[in-house]
């Protein structure tokens, strides 16, 4: 559904990003991660056609940005950083204006601006002068806006930036249910929101891809070691001549517990070794509290990533 | 052109949802009157001097035209005065939307660039004709206790609606360069001067410059309009003024989307 392939943008002398490349598939929600200044809006802004790139080439919704913009832009939705709203419009006069220009036919504008104005709950508000709505009220006119032409593909900058725990939330809940019928792609540098929100995720650092895959996967490539987190009771060094016993041990860590007479011990391996090991502790007579496998966070990767560290 | 029609629209609405519309409106309609007041008052004094000397002297009076000694000055004054108030009308056309950045919206819908500088053009056009309407009462109090002819007034606002426009056109230029209003305000009376300047220069050089700054000039094409004469040459003038203005709108618009921001 979207095609980018080394799309390079400079401001002036500055580069923004560069060689850009990823796909999304039709009814995914891609999720476009990457710190302050990374390029994601300049990014997206060359998808929506608001401005064209230096270099590079991008396919929307099947049409090029270089030699079809108008197709593009019938076919998508566009929620800018700062939701572009005119303050001294009624709700639905400024739904009514963006129906038009989108070239919405005027028997059908009526039912597609109630049908938005359900989606994202404006019922409340939909004869109030948009300039005096809450923050929170005003992204919502700023999705409903973007989904009024029913696009094919959804481009939201940072839907979630300014808003309250509360609203954060239900904008999420929102945009999940966004995908399958649309293609969305969502700017963000909140990590656990692409965890929640995205099937998938690029992420962006200084202009550049650093990395592209399911926030799972992402997960487990940063695993090229399993770490497993022990609580044992009982003799320490018996306890650690068990653990050693198993050839492909990287590192181990040994902490005195808060309870007295335990010991946590973080375990690094190669292999996954949880089941071998607990059976081996029992059968050494040593008492065994607790015994997990330590996830690596997206936030782990992001750093491993951004900081251009190995990784693990 | 429906789409041209729906920034239209919504331009309307931005000027009359705002209370300087009114204030422009109220602002352009006093000053007018004033001078129309003023040229009123001197007519009837000269006449009325004039009625007292006959009887005097017994001798005719003397023709007192008010199509030539009133219409006529007050109209070329209305025109002055639309170049500086028009600013005020043009200042946000462009600007606001960038300051705002909705221009974002615009340029990621499947508008033309002709398409929204059309709109906004037109929204200004109707705009000032809406400020024309309240003068008219002026002239209707000159029908209803005299009696002038048609023709020059209805030239001369067939000339303040052509002159108008091509004054707009260069202010929605000069708005669409910059988000800040008061610097499009600003520049917009700056564009007036020079335009007023111009024609002014023309009447006191010598001859071969004159005629360049006179062609230049937007007010002294506006002269035979208020006289009662439209000549296409001065239509077609203020015609290629304006397009000159919107095709400048529009490749600026294009230009900043380039370098973007
Ligand atoms: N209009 C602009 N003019 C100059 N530099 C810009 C402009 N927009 C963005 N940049 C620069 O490009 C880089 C990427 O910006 P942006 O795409 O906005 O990042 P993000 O959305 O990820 O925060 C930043 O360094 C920013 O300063
Ligand atoms: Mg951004």
């Amino acid at each position: 559904m979207i095609e980018v392939k080394d799309l390079t943008r400079y401001y002036g002398e500055k580069r923004a990003i560069h060689n850009v490349t990823f796909d999304v598939q039709k009814g995914e929600i891609l999720g476009l991660l990457g710190p302050n200044a990374a390029g994601k809006t300049t990014t997206m802004r060359i998808l929506t056609c608001a401005m064209p790139p230096t270099s590079g080439e991008a396919k929307v919704a099947g049409f090029d940005i270089w030699t079809e913009p108008m197709e593009i832009k019938k076919r998508i939705g566009y929620l800018p950083e700062n939701p572009p709203l005119y303050s001294d419009l009624r709700v639905t006069e400024y739904l009514d204006f963006v129906g038009k220009i989108k070239g919405i036919p005027s028997n059908k504008r009526k039912s597609a601006i109630s049908d938005v104005i359900e989606k994202a709950g404006l019922n409340e508000v939909t004869h109030q002068v948009v300039g005096s709505l809450s923050k929170g009220f005003k992204q919502r006119v700023g999705l409903a806006q973007a989904l009024l032409n029913d696009p094919e593909v959804l481009i939201l900058d940072e839907p979630t930036v300014g808003l309250d725990p509360r609203q954060i939330i239900e904008i999420r809940e929102l945009i999940k249910n966004l995908g399958g019928d649309h293609t969305v792609i969502l700017s963000t540098h909140i990590l656990p929101e692409v965890e929640m929100t995205c099937g998938r995720v690029v992420i962006i650092n200084e202009g550049e891809v650093v990395a592209e895959d399911t926030p799972e996967n992402l997960t487990r490539r940063l695993k090229g070691s399993e770490r497993t987190v022990l609580e044992v009771g009982g003799d320490k060094n018996a306890a650690l001549a068990v653990i050693n016993g198993f050839g492909d041990v990287l590192n181990v860590e040994v902490n005195n517990s808060k309870s007295p007479g335990r010991y946590q011990i973080r375990v690094e391996t190669r292999s996954d070794i949880r089941s071998d090991l607990a059976k081996s502790l029992i059968q050494k007579g040593l008492a065994l509290y607790e015994l997990r496998a330590e996830t690596y966070s997206l936030e782990d990767i992001f750093l491993h990533l951004t900081t251009k560290e190995e990784v693990a | 052109m429906s789409k041209t029609l729906a920034i239209f629209q919504k331009e309307m609405k931005h000027f009359f949802y705002s209370p300087i519309a009114y204030i422009v409106i109220a602002a352009f309609t006093i000053i007018a009157g004033i001078f129309f007041y003023l040229y009123l008052s001197s007519f009837v004094e000269a006449a009325f001097m004039d009625m007292i000397r006959s009887q005097q002297y017994r001798m005719p009076p003397q023709k007192f035209n008010v199509n030539l000694q009133l219409i006529r000055p007050y109209f070329w004054n209305t025109a002055l005065i639309s170049l500086f108030v028009l600013p005020l009308v043009t200042m946000r056309l462009y600007s606001e939307e960038k300051k705002s950045k909705t221009v974002e919206l615009l340029y990621t819908s499947p508008l033309t660039v002709s398409q929204i500088v059309l709109g906004k053009f037109f929204a200004g056009v109707v705009f000032y004709i809406v400020m024309l309407v309240p003068t008219m009462f002026f002239m209707g109090l000159l029908f209803a206790y005299g009696n002038p002819e048609l023709g020059p007034v209805l030239s001369g606002y067939l000339g303040l609606i052509l002159l108008g426009s091509a004054f707009i056109s260069g202010g929605l230029f000069i708005s669409s360069l910059t988000e800040n209003q008061i610097i499009a305000a600003i520049g917009g009376f700056g564009l007036a001067l020079v335009l007023w300047i111009i024609g002014w220069a023309a009447n006191y050089s010598g001859p071969g410059l004159a005629s360049v700054l006179n062609y230049l000039s937007i007010i002294n094409h506006f002269e035979d309009f208020a006289q009662g004469v439209i000549d296409t040459k001065h239509v077609f003038y203020y015609l290629l003024f304006s397009t000159f203005g919107i095709y400048l709108t529009m490749k600026s618009v294009e230009s900043t989307r380039w370098r973007a921001s």
